[in-house]
């Protein structure tokens, strides 16, 4: 299945990445490359195989519901682009 | 004094022979000498180093010192180092100054070890020679026309060319093995959940660990020592009692069965490279080793199975930078949804913008099955390959890297190339088994060749005492490049 622009357009848009018509052509070329690549994969039969999500399949662990962080958020906030009151700005989103 | 091995350092500051002050001064040096030239590091920060230096002598003179107190190790700049510039060799991180310690960080500090700096890497751990980086390529210190591989690379170049005598790197699919290799250091990748993950910049979750990079087996374990433990803070982080990594370094390897998996000495393996390995495997006949030839049938398909899972985590992880919280936020913007891609079309490279965008679209609506859920069977007959191996054998060797150090600029414009120099250690992630790279000889050019040894699960300290009998009786792992001592 040959990757179309209209897929890496609608890729762009989905990771929120501005590419211009020039570049999405670019990385359609290099994209198509490497599923060519995948496409490798997509030939084997794997049905019967449980996924495997993770590298080891161990249950997660549950921890107590307690609160164990101090609110530090002036901290945390000093290395961000734009904060007021606490708060993070960002454009205005509801006129 | 500067191409001492961790342990050597240890013992000279035990013994009074020098300070940590002092030895903190003397990488100082060299890093100021020799840095600009190979860009190893991206942060070096001389006050915050003597700082802890002193702090470390002082520690020493009140009786408080633990072997590797007072010695110093660079990190990669993946790890978050409380007041440190934290890039992860990306635009978008440029003027992030991390306010927290990632574990690991936190753990070698606790120890009394001395950060040199932060080094160069992939930007987000995304490459194989670190050409990646926004603040420039790292040179190998063996041929500086040549890449001293990823994306750990500012960490293998800066302990190669005595710019640190140990330093932290992490491995999602070979990123600590395959720079070892290219610089003839060693490098150790453990078990998946060894190491915490907390701090550490996220590229791909279920494959991402952290680990020690040296001179020598036993400084690695010395290291994973001081890495290793369980932290409650990363989810996947194992419960294990604590472990000495060097406890078996003394054992003979006599009746030790080598697996050698015909798959990693196929089509693609160049010939100098097989020879230093095959010289290798001989070494360790001579010691009373036998070996046996294993298959793995399943290894071709790790590279694309990889390259499906690794952007498809990738791009769930990286959808952080959206320039509100932290990092780069662009200048000019029409509304939310601009400021979001423009953002992220500015702090992002070519590479991890082309990764996210294959990431996005194998997780997108239609595609996830025929795609994500497909890798993530194959994933497991690629584990279970190495778990019938491991019936019939103690370790596995192989080459790390199919070559030795590839130019500059050689493979950039051809994704595909640069994904294929990974082929022999991306099977190990996808298993999340330990793996490490050993220095085993040099090609015609002088280049190093990296011997890979994978264990099986939790068999770190198995793996540290076979690579540590390998080294009494060879002495690549002594070798340094010209110009650099």
């Amino acid at each position: 299945m040959a990757l179309k622009l209209d897929d890496v357009q609608r890729a762009a848009h989905l990771a929120r990445i501005a590419v211009d018509e020039t570049e999405a052509k670019a990385v359609l070329a290099q994209l198509t490359r490497v599923f060519e690549l995948i496409e490798q994969m997509r030939a084997v039969d794997v049905s019967g195989i449980e996924p495997m999500a993770h590298a080891q399949d161990l249950m997660l662990r549950p921890r107590p519901d307690q609160v164990t962080e101090q609110d530090q958020h002036r901290r945390f906030q000093q290395v961000a682009p734009e904060v007021e009151n606490g708060l993070y700005l960002v454009p205005r989103v509801i006129e | 004094m500067s191409n001492a091995t961790l342990k050597e350092l240890s013992a000279q500051l035990a013994a009074g022979a020098c300070s940590s002050v002092e030895l903190a001064q003397d990488y100082i040096n060299k890093i100021n000498k020799i840095n600009k030239s190979l860009g190893c590091y991206i942060t070096v920060d001389a006050q915050r180093t003597l700082e802890q230096a002193k702090a470390a002598d002082a520690r020493r003179a009140a009786g408080d010192a633990v072997p590797l107190t007072g010695v110093p190790l660079a990190h990669k700049d993946i790890f978050c180092a409380e007041g440190w510039l934290t890039t992860c060799g990306s635009k978008m991180l440029s003027n992030f100054v991390a306010p927290y310690d990632a574990h690991v960080v936190e753990r070698c500090s606790a120890a009394g070890m001395v950060t040199l700096g932060k080094t160069n890497m992939d930007e987000f751990a995304m490459g194989s020679s670190n050409e990646t980086s926004h603040f420039g390529p790292v040179r190998n210190p063996w041929n500086t026309a040549t890449v001293p591989g990823g994306s750990s690379g500012g960490s293998a170049a800066a302990v190669a060319a005595l710019l640190a005598p140990a330093a932290t790197g992490t491995d999602t699919g070979g990123s600590i093995r395959q720079p070892a290799s290219l610089t003839g250091i060693c490098g150790l990748k453990p078990t998946y959940g060894l190491v915490s993950r907390y701090g550490m910049i996220a590229f791909a979750s279920s494959l991402d660990q952290a680990g020690p990079m040296a001179h020598t087996a036993e400084d690695l374990g010395l290291l994973l020592n001081v890495m290793a433990g369980h932290d409650p803070r990363d989810s996947t982080s194992l419960v294990r009692p604590a472990e000495d990594y060097n406890r078996d370094l003394a054992r003979p390897v006599s009746g030790l069965r080598i697996g050698l998996p015909r798959e990693f000495f196929a089509a693609g393996l160049a010939p100098e490279v097989q020879r230093a390995v095959d010289a290798a495997v001989a070494e360790y006949r001579k010691l009373g080793a036998t070996v046996v030839e294993i298959g793995l049938p399943n290894m071709q398909l790790s590279v694309p199975v990889y390259y499906v899972l690794a952007p498809a985590e990738a791009s769930s992880n990286l959808s952080r930078y959206d320039g509100v919280r932290y990092g780069h936020r662009a200048a000019e913007y029409a509304d939310l949804m601009d400021m979001y891609k423009r953002t992220r079309a500015e702090g992002f490279g070519a590479e991890v913008r082309r990764r996210i965008l294959i990431g996005t679209y194998v997780l997108s609506h239609g595609y996830y099955d025929a795609y994500y859920i497909h890798a993530q069977k194959l994933r497991r007959l690629i584990a279970r390959d190495f778990t019938e191996a491991f019936k019939q054998c103690d370790v596995i060797m192989g080459p790390t890297s199919p070559t030795t150090a590839f130019r500059l600029g050689e493979k950039s414009a051809d994704p595909v190339q640069m994904y294929l120099s990974d082929i022999y250690t991306i099977a190990v992630n996808l298993a999340g088994l330990p793996g490490m790279s050993i220095p085993c000889g040099f090609d015609g050019g002088g280049l190093p060749v990296g011997l890979q040894i994978i264990g099986n699960y939790f068999d770190e300290a198995r793996m540290l005492n076979v690579a540590h009998q390998y080294q009494q009786v060879t002495d690549w792992h002594r070798r340094a490049p010209q110009g650099v001592s």
